[in-house]
């Protein structure tokens, strides 16, 4: 997402890897590829946040809930087709961002931290309190009626469904990514640098740091909207307290660390870390269970962290001077 | 930029707070006993949040971090004290070796993941706590975890006072008397030490400092040692009820709330720190005991609405200065 798009070959490529990747896969190894795409869209949201705007936030997790919880609401009250659903999960995450965006212009580095956790742990709890529209700790059900996605329905839980959403959350990864794209090539974009690289120099040219700041938190929290209906979508379109937890944010966090800053193949390493990495590690013999895995993935986040300053991006670019070089 | 304290009209409004609240609390005990069962409660928990926001505290300051390790860094001592227990040492022999565990722990863990990154970005330190997390947790679930009910010996009995119709355990006492005492030999390490001035002036300008002779690496190991050190004893005294038991999740829940009580108090007081503790303490008390619509599930959120609500109206926490900052 630098100001040109990654060279043609290589999203030719890509596009290719992707489209053939769900008829080599077992079914289970699709449906966990799936879940690398919807990482993918929620952490291409907060690196516009954290990467561009600057800002941290250890709370876009909630945002997700959110945008999980409007879309199998919009299809229980409405029956909404899948498309709807999605679009209706973006705007309204994409408010929600505005709002918590406000506040957050008075708050920095720690303070913003802590007050994003405090949202992280808060919003999934709400539905415990509305329990009538909310649909309390068992969740919203979404309508049984077949919806439609452009005229594709919503098969019930086979083998082509995990095939299905794949295609779904890849889709809609690359409409999102382009979309990012253009966003962030242009006046917007710059505006976004600037405030994250001087806030003083910024006022000083005539950007308006407080509406980029909010702008930047709306526009990352639609993203993780979307992401988030596309969870509740994984899981037969029921949207629950536990896809939403705190843990979720913080592995969103941890994806755009080992991201780095702004590269489609980072993004891609940042999701297929915290989306395949947990996964995989409980099946190596030596680990044995969730518990040797837990260690495994800590020693890991810590290991990146350490040794790739720029996260993946970074040490792609590295990569790259040294080949030129 | 240099940073500018400016004087702060806002304190009197905190210390007027502070008065209001004991006052209600002392009104309310002598009048109800009832009232007076969940103040004395909430006061023993709520110092327990002080002491985990304390450590919190200390490392903002020294290195303008959060470390969300910090909750499973004292649960993680805390189980080495039950293995001490295991191994025959008593209770009270136990916990100074412990205390003393958890202040190496603090050292090695700054020396060698927090030092490589401290200085690159606040992302990449938070990052890095997170890590250590889910790292402590996966190996004390893999030691412990599975062994079932375990339960550290009883700190102070099972005794209880009456006082006035109060029945007040020891425990409480005990944690109280205990918590106070490790504050007041923190306190007395940063105000009367040489090494304690050493480490406030490492924290508030690392560069005169060093320039001055201080080593600032060591300061910033010795003062995470004295953080994992304070969350060992509240660790320690979150388990000090009889009636607990061990299990690896227990100081999520507390570190939450210690989370709460630094953002009210200000991230950067230590006595914003502990009094924000007893306020969350006393109040959840008093919540569960009086409003029953608010279940024990929605304390956090409600906490926390509270804190979202502080940091908009004061981003700097009650006790923070509001910080100039001269372009």
């Amino acid at each position: 997402m630098r100001n040109r798009l990654p060279a043609p070959t290589s999203c030719a490529v890509l596009a290719v890897v992707l489209a053939v990747l769900p008829f080599l896969l077992s079914d289970y190894n699709t449906f966990l590829v799936g879940q690398v795409g919807i990482f993918f869209i929620a952490i291409l949201g907060l690196n516009i946040l954290t990467g561009y705007t600057g800002q941290i936030s250890i709370g876009h997790g909630a945002f997700m809930a959110i945008g999980g919880y409007t879309a199998a609401i919009m299809s229980r009250d409405h029956h909404t087709t899948l498309i709807v659903s999605m679009l209706m999960a973006f705007a309204v995450a994409f408010v929600a961002g505005l709002l918590v965006g406000l506040p957050a212009l008075r708050l920095s580095g720690a303070y913003l931290a802590l007050a994003t956790f405090a949202l992280a742990i808060s919003i999934p709890q709400l539905p415990k309190q509305w329990t009538n529209f909310l649909g309390g700790t068992l969740g919203v059900q979404s309508s049984s009626k077949p919806t439609h996605l452009l005229g594709f329905g919503f098969p019930a839980a086979t083998a082509l469904s995990n095939r299905w959403l794949y295609g779904l959350a890849w889709a809609t990864a690359a409409v999102l990514f382009v979309g990012a794209w253009a966003i962030l090539r242009g006046r917007v974009g710059r505006a976004f640098r600037a405030v994250r690289d001087s806030e003083i120099a910024s006022v000083a040219s005539g950007v308006e740091v407080g509406v980029y700041k909010t702008l930047g938190f709306g526009i990352s929290a639609a993203y993780c909207g979307v992401a988030g209906a596309l969870l509740v979508f994984a899981q037969f379109g029921a949207a629950s307290q536990g896809q939403f937890t705190v843990v979720l944010s913080l592995e969103l966090l941890i994806g755009a660390a080992v991201a780095g800053l702004g590269s489609l193949w980072g993004i891609l390493a940042g999701a297929a870390f915290v989306g395949l990495l947990p996964k995989i590690s409980s099946s190596v013999p030596v680990v044995g269970n969730e518990h040797g895995r837990d260690v495994i993935y800590g020693a890991l986040v810590i290991l990146v962290m350490l040794v790739l300053p720029g996260g993946f991006a970074g040490l792609l670019a590295r990569l790259r001077s040294l080949i030129r070089a | 930029m240099a940073r500018l304290k400016a004087a702060n009209p806002g304190q009197l409004v905190t210390f007027a707070l502070i008065v209001g609240g004991a006052i209600f609390l002392l009104v309310g005990s002598l009048d109800s006993t009832n009232f007076a069962k969940f103040t004395v409660e909430g006061v023993a928990q709520g110092m327990v949040y002080g002491s985990l926001a304390l450590a919190l505290v200390l490392i903002y300051q020294a290195t303008h971090v959060i470390n969300f390790a910090q909750g499973e860094l004292a649960m993680l001592t805390t189980f080495i004290a039950y293995q001490l227990t295991q191994w025959g040492l008593s209770y009270w022999e136990a916990f100074p070796a412990t205390v003393a565990i958890a202040f190496l722990i603090g050292m090695v863990l700054q020396v060698t993941v927090i030092r490589p990154v401290q200085h690159r970005s606040v992302i990449a330190t938070v990052i890095v706590t997170v890590g250590l997390f889910t790292l402590i947790d996966g190996i004390v679930n893999w030691k412990w975890g599975e062994s079932g009910f375990l339960t550290l010996p009883s700190a102070f009995g099972f005794g209880s006072w009456d006082v006035g119709g109060v029945l007040i355990f020891r425990f409480y006492v005990g944690t109280v008397v205990v918590v106070l005492a490790s504050l007041v030999v923190v306190w007395v390490l940063f105000r009367f030490t040489k090494l304690g001035l050493a480490m406030r002036a490492a924290a508030l300008r690392p560069a005169s400092a060093s320039l001055a002779g201080v080593r600032v690496d060591a300061m910033l190991a010795i003062g995470w040692g004295l953080a994992a050190a304070l969350g060992a004893v509240a660790g320690l005294m979150n388990e000090a009820s009889p009636f607990s038991s061990l299990d690896p999740t227990f100081m999520q829940s507390v570190l939450v709330f210690a989370f709460a009580a630094a953002a009210l108090g200000g991230l950067e007081s230590p006595v914003g720190a502990v009094v924000g503790g007893l306020a969350i303490g006393v109040l959840q008390t008093l919540l569960i005991g009086y409003v029953p619509q608010i279940s024990t599930e929605l304390q956090i959120p409600f906490s926390f609405a509270l804190i979202l609500i502080v940091l908009v109206v004061k981003p700097t926490g009650l006790f923070g200065s509001r910080q100039v900052v001269r372009v």
